[in-house]
């Protein structure tokens, strides 16, 4: 290997302040928990709130993880994101129910076939209407952020009474199939069983997202498409194509999550998707809008507040989300993990 | 004289303005034009959104700025009024000093977020305000011992605003001149001057440097304007207008509760009027409160004659079930931003 | 000029309010290196951008290799062959060196020999293949880009200010880079203002003032009349550019 004349290829050696900076993120979810056990004063306590406070979390994530990847690719800010919830909630129960002789049937294995359809089901439903928002609501008003915010707020609220004319005003109250109720005894703790469920399908996800977006070139796309989109297309590709995939994907994901939410609840109602947005939005902020990761992170981080916090000042539980998210705006204002722009 | 009133902001078209006379000629003799508790109801609920819409525009329209706290600022004024009446008892005092505190509030609060969200992107401006205002909501449902929980507080305002207040022996033009009919006339006035004033700003050097921000952030920044201090500026000035606009509200209800005053439909109303009517107009603002409550009052009704002649159709009377008066309201909410960005004022003035 | 690559006529190109590019008529040949130059300002970046259709031309024509495309969308004109390279690089920082240069190979896998041939040309980008962009210092960046740019094979390059801000020995790392890729019959069309690698990378030249072509002609005629490089530029490219 000849080097160019004169030029010695250096990397520039990165000190322990800015490993640490890096990290930090990844560091607050341990620090978090940690804050817990601190002021939670029984053990098993702790751990049924932490548990539960990840499965939140994870659910929130998944919700959430569509909308950041939204934003960072094409600046686009999806305010009726929450209508997909609902709707997946309303689907996926609906599924349920049309599949009462597998929710029923005292096998576990045909009980988890009948969560895996009903989540089927509702991804299929919320990725096509993702499909057809994008191409109605969202793509007439690219580049104008108010008009965004204004058309896709009108398109929540459509949604959400479409939804009260489809299923009835009224909330629909339903119980989880057999495998998934009741709790595990674990150091003298109760673990709902359906929490670790959520939380095993949040992680996967998660680990599979990210892999998604380092190992195909898909990924590459989207990952190069969020820092400078322009450049992206001067390589020749089509990212308006990629951009309605990531926005079925996504719809399908809050979909997902709201079936799960539905699940874990066991009520659904029209609102509901409208209601858990502003933890979502929190969520994205506080992650970096644009960051699968940070999404991931601030998810875990609200879950585990909003779960400790309930535990000891109920009334406090959505302020002290508030105030973290105050907080990490002041350490980073562009989020944990910013994202970078080339604009 | 006139054109100082309106701050040299005419209506610049014939028909906006008779819209517009007509609007303030109905509110200003609503006791007597249009008699019956449920009319004067109406013409008050009309006076305060006036109000309230207005307050809005100057962050939506001017400024470019979409907020989902608004409703947080009014319902912080509502409270302000029925706590301090609570507390210190039926008085003007209390009506005065709950005004104050819940503005107070509602300045505060809005410089803190404003300061927070409008530093760091525009962008988080819309989704951080809706955190905020749905934990205020929150908040303000679960402190049952202070504010009444999700039943409210109902209160005593000074007798001489309520109906058991006589003025007059004689009924004059049909309507007794009772403390209702001042109580009206108070929130009129309050109203009347609360737009006026909005008028004014918008119509100042202020105003035109807010517009020119809207239009262009950079080159805003460029010439030297101060882009934080001015969006901030008109988000504090648009708070207290709308928790003004509230402590009216309060007064004329003698009531508040978490649904009146703090609940996102009221935010979703807001949004609606202003755009309909025309964003960036203070006239819009007015003409579609106007317009929005009357339809409120009436159309829902209308809509559930409708259904019960649909009933033999099926779906159709589902979807116009007075309950589904939002999915209606949404729809024409898109349609407006789509095709009619500029409003009925927009249209009016041929633009 | 017997058989131009890319023909453009009277193009015109508008940002926001300001008339950028007011009829712009410019050849650049076949197999040859075309040196667009000017003050700065005069709209060279901006004829770059219209002709990737990164800003839309109001009205002219853009011929590459016989099509108009003064209306396609970006990635229909960069597969029809265009490499580009942006004033600002346009690096992937999130990515690793690597990503970016297969995201670069869009039509398939990165080839073995070409690799080699990128290596050999830009080392440090072997060195540092599997760390992210956004690390590298400012002359690797260049080289990463120009690398992209050469990662497939292309129709024409459009370069833009490949040398600008660098150290000399890697502007002349750079240099020997373009050389090897124009000795090799690629078609070129580039964005330069230091002269002394202008001068000696370039067949043609085209000269811009005021968003439009004022002067075309060989680059060894330009470089040999310092009263007309100073008439169509102002200063001298010797006194600007010279060793």
């Amino acid at each position: 290997m000849t080097a160019a004349p004169g030029h010695n290829p250096t990397f520039a050696a990165r000190g322990p302040a800015e490993r640490l900076a890096e990290a930090a993120p990844f560091l607050l979810v341990p620090l978090l928990a940690a804050a817990g056990w601190l002021a939670i004063p029984q053990g098993s306590s702790w751990l049924t709130l932490t548990v539960s406070g990840l499965a939140m979390g994870m659910m929130i994530f998944i919700m959430a993880s569509g909308l950041t990847l939204i934003f960072g690719l094409m600046d686009v800010i999806n305010f009726g994101h929450g209508a997909f919830v609902s709707v997946g909630a309303f689907v996926g129960v609906g599924a349920l129910a049309a599949l009462d002789g597998l929710t029923g049937a005292p096998s576990p294995a045909l009980n988890a076939l009948a969560l895996a359809l009903a989540a089927a089901a509702a991804m299929l439903a919320t990725g096509a209407l993702g499909w057809a928002f994008e191409r109605a609501i969202v793509r007439p008003v690219y580049g104008a952020h108010l008009k965004q915010i204004l058309v896709t707020m009108g398109g929540l609220i459509v949604i959400e009474q479409l939804i009260l004319v489809i299923w009835g005003p009224s909330e629909i109250f339903f119980s989880r199939p057999e495998a998934f109720k009741g709790a595990l005894t674990f150091a003298g703790a109760a673990i709902e069983k359906y929490r670790l469920v959520a939380v095993g399908v949040g992680l996967a996800l998660f680990l599979a997202m990210r892999t998604a977006l380092r190992a195909t070139r898909i990924g590459l796309i989207v990952r190069a498409g969020v820092e400078n989109r322009e450049m992206v297309e001067a390589l020749g590709y089509r990212l308006r194509v990629v951009f309605v995939g990531v926005f079925v994907a996504g719809s399908a994901l809050a979909g997902l999550g709201g079936v799960m939410w539905g699940l874990y609840e066991e009520v659904i109602t029209a609102h509901m998707g409208g209601a858990l947005m502003v933890l979502v939005f929190i969520v994205v902020i506080i992650g970096g809008l644009g960051s699968v990761e940070g999404c991931f992170l601030g998810a875990l981080l609200v879950g585990l507040m909003q779960n400790y916090v309930a535990f000891l000042e109920p009334k406090l539980a959505l302020i002290s989300n508030i105030g973290l998210m105050v907080a990490i705006l002041m350490w980073r204002p562009q989020g944990m993990i910013p994202v970078v722009k080339a604009k | 004289m006139l054109k100082r009133i309106l701050s040299g902001d005419m209506p610049q078209s014939r028909a906006l303005g008779l819209i517009l006379l007509a609007i303030l000629i109905g509110l200003a003799f609503a006791p007597f034009l249009f008699p019956g508790t449920r009319s004067l109801d109406t013409a008050a609920r009309i006076c305060v959104f006036v109000a309230l819409a207005a307050s809005y525009d100057l962050l939506l329209g001017y400024a470019g700025i979409v907020s989902f706290a608004h409703t947080m600022f009014f319902g912080l004024g509502a409270y302000g009024v029925a706590l301090a009446s609570d507390g210190m008892g039926r008085s003007f005092g209390a009506l005065a000093a709950g005004s104050l505190a819940g503005a107070l509030a509602a300045a505060a609060l809005a410089l803190l977020v404003g300061l927070f969200s409008l530093r760091v992107r525009a962008i988080f401006f819309a989704m951080i305000t809706l955190a905020v205002a749905s934990a205020v909501a929150v908040l303000f449902s679960q402190l049952s011992g202070i504010t009444g929980g999700e039943d409210g507080l109902n209160y005593r305002i000074p007798r001489a605003l309520t109906a058991a207040a006589r003025y007059a022996e004689e009924p004059f033009l049909g309507m007794r001149l009772t403390g209702k009919v001042l109580n009206y006339y108070l929130v009129f006035f309050g109203a009347l001057i609360l737009f006026l004033a909005l008028l004014r700003v918008v119509n100042s050097p202020f105003g035109r440097v807010l517009q020119a921000i809207r239009e262009n952030e950079f080159r805003a920044e460029a010439i030297g304007c101060r882009v934080v201090w001015h969006r901030t500026a008109a988000t504090v000035i648009s708070a207290v207008s709308a928790a003004l606009a509230g402590s009216l509200y309060a007064i004329w209800l003698r009531y508040v509760g978490p649904d009146t005053v703090l609940s996102f439909e009221i935010m979703v109303d807001i949004l609606l009027m202003v755009v309909i009517g025309g964003m960036g107009t203070m006239y819009g603002a007015a003409v579609g409160a106007a317009l929005f409550v009357l339809a409120q009052n009436y159309l829902q009704a209308l809509m559930g004659a409708a259904a019960e002649a649909a009933a033999g159709v099926p779906g159709l009377p589902l979807i116009l079930d007075p309950d589904r008066w939002l999915l209606w309201l949404g729809a024409l909410f898109i349609l407006s931003v789509y095709f009619f960005p500029t409003g009925v004022v927009g249209r009016l003035r041929g633009r | 000029m017997s058989d131009p690559i890319l023909t453009l006529e009277e193009v015109h190109t508008d940002i926001g309010r300001y008339r950028i590019l007011q009829g712009v008529n410019l050849v650049a040949p076949r197999g040859a290196v075309t040196m667009l130059l000017g003050r700065n300002g005069v709209g060279k970046t901006t004829t770059l951008r219209t002709i990737m259709g990164l800003w839309r031309a109001r009205s002219g024509r853009i011929v590459f290799d016989g099509a108009d495309i003064a209306a396609s969308p970006t990635p229909a004109i960069a597969r029809a062959g265009i490499g580009y390279v942006p004033e600002d690089m346009g690096i992937f920082s999130d990515l690793t060196v690597e990503e970016n240069m297969i995201l670069a190979a869009r039509s398939g896998p990165l080839a073995e020999a070409r690799r080699e041939r990128i290596f050999a040309a830009f080392p440090p980008l072997r060195t540092f293949w599997r760390k992210p962009a956004g690390t590298l210092s400012g002359g690797q960046k260049q080289m990463l880009a120009i690398a992209r740019a050469m990662a497939e094979e292309r129709r024409l390059y459009l370069i833009d200010e490949p040398t600008k801000g660098l150290a000399p020995a890697i502007v002349a790392a750079m240099a020997s880079a373009l050389r090897a890729l124009k000795a090799e019959g690629a078609s070129i069309l580039m964005v330069e203002q230091n002269f002394s690698v202008a001068r000696h990378l370039g067949d043609h030249a085209a000269v811009m003032d005021d968003g439009r072509i004022v002067w075309t002609g060989a680059m060894a005629e330009l470089a040999g009349d310092r009263a007309l490089q100073e008439r169509l530029m102002g200063l001298s490219l010797d006194a600007h550019g010279g060793r």
